[in-house]
């Protein structure tokens, strides 16, 4: 089976591919929602230790 | 003093909730009002075509049943909760559960038995034949006893929530989702003119299930919410 | 073993174990994942009745699972918060609710895809399809009640008892195809002899490797999740300042 053969997913090119593409996106965005809610979360509390800091 | 039995506690707050419900008489018949004005938009914007009109009716009646329910439920704890009402019931000593069936049971009968007497008026207005018009009433009161005890969780858990009636739109709707379809399905079946027995006992099963535990997620709520 | 046990519970403990212990699910994660990928779209055979089309099977089945594997762990987490009130638990609840969501739009996006070429049809109302819509929501429901609640406690038990309450649509979904006659067609995964292991395996590495993904996503959004609920200064300084 040759590379174009293999794009066509015999015919079923159209459904195959965005569903495959859509589940990867999905984990992809998912780790990086992650990670930036953690560099968040320590940036917020960083702030918020140095607020506390200086008002005391 | 004599402590007060369950079915005498019972009887008292069911008492109760429905004198309040009947001094603030708007809050019965907005349920009613908004039923029957949503229904009414329906031939208006669609077609008054009595044979579309009946393929759609039962998705019609029932959801605008249920919206209208769903409208009075953020009220079923709201007024007892700022009053401080609940607390007192929360601290009473009467197992908590069977104050929320209670409840319940006063929300159901204020708010969802006039839509089951409504309905046959609504039902034929969309050109529903008379034969289904029990049909339509069994399953609408059915449907609307396992909006009042399921709806009871959402409202408990909202509480005193900003924006609490979207946020208990989002939480009960898609509980009663399953009711809707078997609802929905036996009011059509009544159209067509076959048995809707299945749908209906399946409906049955889903109060009698909602009936059971709904006040034991609803006591769990009103503990968590009062807090 | 309860020392061992109440030192990972705590916050500054937890955040570095489970910093330590992410790379352990990620890497293995991302292998299987790219097996399951290469297995399900080159090596696995064509189906019979399905031809290549079939090939969605190998990341809608799996999504499927993890959807309800998710659940079944937040509702876990959300229990035993609400019973022996461990912060940890509801904090578990809380990372998972994302996770599962987004899984189960997974599942519901890739079977639409799915069943308008086999089945004629982007959707039907049919029990699984409608029970695993209403999980979506049950996911949603949560995250909305708990940034509704402001107080953090209470915001963490109320969503603890919503999660609660939907744990009985889970059986709903897995067994709608056993109990009801539907369009969705019926177990092929658990039942055996249903399927040659050749067709199965890159769903098993799919679905293992997402299970590792959740574990690694997780414990980042625990992470975060531990950073935001911490109150005492000290560690929480020495943690920023590495």
């Amino acid at each position: 089976m040759n590379v174009s053969e293999f794009l066509d997913m015999g015919g079923y090119a159209a459904f195959v591919w965005p569903a495959f593409g859509l589940v990867m996106s999905v984990l992809v965005y998912n780790i990086w929602s992650a990670r930036s809610a953690h560099a968040e979360a320590r940036r917020a509390a960083a702030r918020r230790l140095q607020m506390e800091e200086t008002h005391s | 003093m004599q402590s007060t039995g369950l079915l005498r506690a019972g009887a008292l707050l069911y008492a109760r909730d429905l004198k309040l419900a009947f001094r603030r008489w708007e809050q019965v018949t907005q349920p009613v009002v908004f039923f029957l004005m949503v229904t009414t938009l329906f031939p208006l914007a669609l077609s008054p075509d009595t044979a579309q009109l009946r393929e759609v009716a039962a998705g019609i009646v029932w959801v605008a049943a249920l919206l209208s329910a769903l409208l009075a439920l953020e009220f079923m704890f709201r007024s007892d909760y700022e009053d401080g009402t609940l607390e007192q019931l929360v601290l009473s000593g009467q197992p908590l559960w069977w104050l929320s069936l209670v409840k319940a049971m006063a929300h159901w009968t204020v708010s969802g038995l006039p839509l089951v007497v409504a309905s046959p008026l609504v039902a034929a207005s969309l050109a529903v034949p008379a034969a289904a018009q029990p049909t339509v009433m069994v399953s609408l009161l059915l449907g609307t006893g396992i909006l009042s005890f399921l709806g009871a969780v959402g409202a408990g858990l909202t509480l005193g929530v900003r924006r609490g009636s979207v946020l208990l739109s989002l939480l009960v709707l898609p509980l009663t989702m399953p009711a809707l379809i078997f609802g929905a399905r036996a009011v059509d079946m009544a159209i067509m003119g076959d048995s809707s027995r299945g749908p209906l006992l399946l409906l049955a099963a889903m109060f009698i299930l909602s009936l059971t535990l709904g006040p034991f997620a609803t006591s769990a709520a009103l503990k968590v919410s009062m807090e | 073993m309860w020392t061992w046990f109440h030192k990972l519970a705590s916050p500054p403990h937890f955040y570095r174990i489970a910093g330590k212990v992410i790379p352990w699910f990620s890497w293995p994660a991302l292998i299987l994942i790219l097996l399951g990928l290469y297995g399900g779209l080159v090596v696995a055979p064509m189906d019979y009745q399905q031809g290549e089309g079939f090939r969605i099977f190998y990341v809608h089945v799996p999504s499927a699972i993890m959807s309800m594997f998710v659940y079944s762990n937040m509702a876990i987490a959300a229990g035993i918060g609400l019973i022996w009130r461990m912060k940890l638990a509801h904090a578990v609840a809380a990372a998972s609710a994302p996770i599962g969501a987004w899984f189960t739009f997974c599942a519901l996006a890739t079977g639409s895809i799915w069943g308008k070429p086999m089945w004629g049809t982007w959707w039907v109302w049919d029990a699984r399809l409608t029970s695993e819509l209403i999980l979506l929501f049950l996911y949603l429901g949560f995250i909305a009640l708990r940034s509704s609640i402001e107080d953090p406690q209470r915001a963490d038990r109320a969503a603890a008892v919503l999660a609660l309450v939907g744990v009985i649509n889970l059986p709903i979904i897995h067994y709608s195809v056993v109990w009801w006659n539907s369009l969705h067609q019926g177990s092929t995964m658990f039942k055996s002899g249903a399927m040659s292991i050749e067709m199965k395996w890159p769903a098993l590495a799919m679905l293992f490797g997402f299970m590792l993904y959740f574990g690694a996503v997780l414990f980042v959004r625990l992470r975060a999740e531990v950073i935001r609920r911490e109150r005492n200064a000290t560690w929480l300084k020495q943690e920023l300042a590495r």
